[in-house]
């Protein structure tokens, strides 16, 4: 094995793919970016379902009140 | 590859946190423009529902912040050159230019969409119209070619109380305007007080603010007109019936002492000595505190006048005042 291998799966043993080594305090910074881009994707499926069932909610009442 | 290949590549990968994302978006802003836009969403004459309406107040935020990550990409050179904006994160190396273009964008879009689905497409239109016209009328185009740049460019920050009127109405009313005239007025006086005490910032990035391509005694004078005209505007939403008697008691006492402060502006000498030393917001040379003065109170006054507005329509302070009110 090389130096410059890729890095290893630790549950698989396999190459990852990944070839650039992260200082901790980058891998630290990317996780939580990693972090707040998921929730904002959860947040934003969430606020389009929730507008939608609201809005659905206005139309069917304006429509039993018509 | 070899290993300090990697490690060369390794240095480019971001340390940015997400917190550095979020100063992207310029918070200080985006607070005025949520506050004036809810003041725009309270008095407009329709009850809107609770959910939809904080939605909508949700999406304008994230537009004037994507806005505001366009805005720091494109101008990332002459924020690097001034004191004042040399901590940002593009400047600081801690984002690239690239990645404030796609976090702006990816922002802006979700942002305008968002927007069409909680309020109206009128309501989502002004909205990419305001990101549009503020990333590249004013950011690209206007701020490093005129010294009218703020005074056009300024309508970009008028449009959330506008927006936030649109978003529950559906339409574009005569208040709808009138609030949008009050920022568009307000901007002159609020930013050329700022560009008076730190002209010597905006003379080394090369932007011709009114202090540096007209000089300090124009635009002085140019302050007190505006406020002039500004203060006497102030009162129309009187006369329209959107303002009551506490509206029409702060406009009034608000803009005596927003004219009393341009007054001393213009008979000061603020703007001759250079900007101060220390690149913080209010730090300022002895001669120049007219200025300072002015601009720190504008943003109080801003804040009291839609606040006012606030009050009247949501706490039921609002009392007619005989003879004036429509």
């Amino acid at each position: 094995m090389t130096q410059d291998n890729d890095l290893m799966s630790a549950r698989e043993g396999l190459p990852t793919g990944e070839t650039v080594k992260l200082t901790p305090e980058q891998e630290g910074a990317r996780n939580k970016r990693n972090i707040v881009i998921a929730w904002s994707l959860v947040g934003f499926m969430v606020a389009v379902f929730a507008i939608t069932v609201v809005r659905l909610g206005q139309t069917a009442a304006a429509g039993a009140g018509a | 590859m070899t290993p300090s290949d990697h490690r060369a590549e390794g240095e480019a990968v971001s340390t940015a946190s997400p917190r550095d994302y979020f100063d992207l978006m310029k918070p200080r802003v985006m607070t005025l423009v949520v506050f004036t836009a809810f003041a725009g969403l309270i008095a407009a004459p329709v009850d809107a529902d609770p959910f939809l309406a904080f939605m909508s107040i949700f999406c304008l935020a994230v537009g004037a912040g994507a806005a505001g990550a366009l805005n720091m990409a494109y101008d990332a050179d002459i924020d690097a050159t001034m004191q004042r904006t040399r901590k940002r994160p593009i400047p600081r190396g801690v984002v690239s230019v690239s990645n404030a273009y796609g976090f702006g964008v990816v922002a802006a879009v979700l942002s305008v969409l968002l927007m069409a689905l909680a309020s109206n497409y009128l309501a989502a239109g002004l909205l990419a119209f305001s990101i549009f016209f503020y990333a590249v009328i004013y950011t690209m185009i206007l701020k490093r070619s005129t010294p009218q740049n703020i005074v056009i460019g300024g309508a970009a920050g008028a449009f959330p109380p506008m927006i936030g009127w649109v978003a529950v109405t559906g339409e574009i009313s005569l208040d709808a305007v009138i609030l949008f005239m009050i920022i568009f007025l307000w901007t002159p006086p609020h930013s050329w007080a700022l560009a008076l005490y730190k002209s010597g910032d905006y003379a080394a990035a090369n932007v011709p603010m009114m202090p540096v391509a007209k000089g300090a005694k124009s635009t002085r004078l140019q302050i007190l007109l505006y406020s002039i005209v500004l203060v006497v505007f102030a009162g129309a939403p009187v006369l329209t019936g959107l303002g009551g008697a506490v509206y029409g008691a702060t406009s009034l006492g608000g803009g005596a002492l927003f004219l009393l402060l341009a007054w001393r502006i213009f008979r000061s000498r603020a703007g001759e000595a250079g900007s101060a030393e220390d690149g913080a917001l209010y730090a300022v040379r002895a001669g120049d505190k007219a200025a300072r003065d002015l601009f720190a109170y504008s943003i109080g006054y801003l804040t009291v006048l839609f606040a006012a507005l606030i009050v009247e329509h949501a706490f039921g302070a609002y009392v007619i005042i005989p003879g004036v009110t429509p």
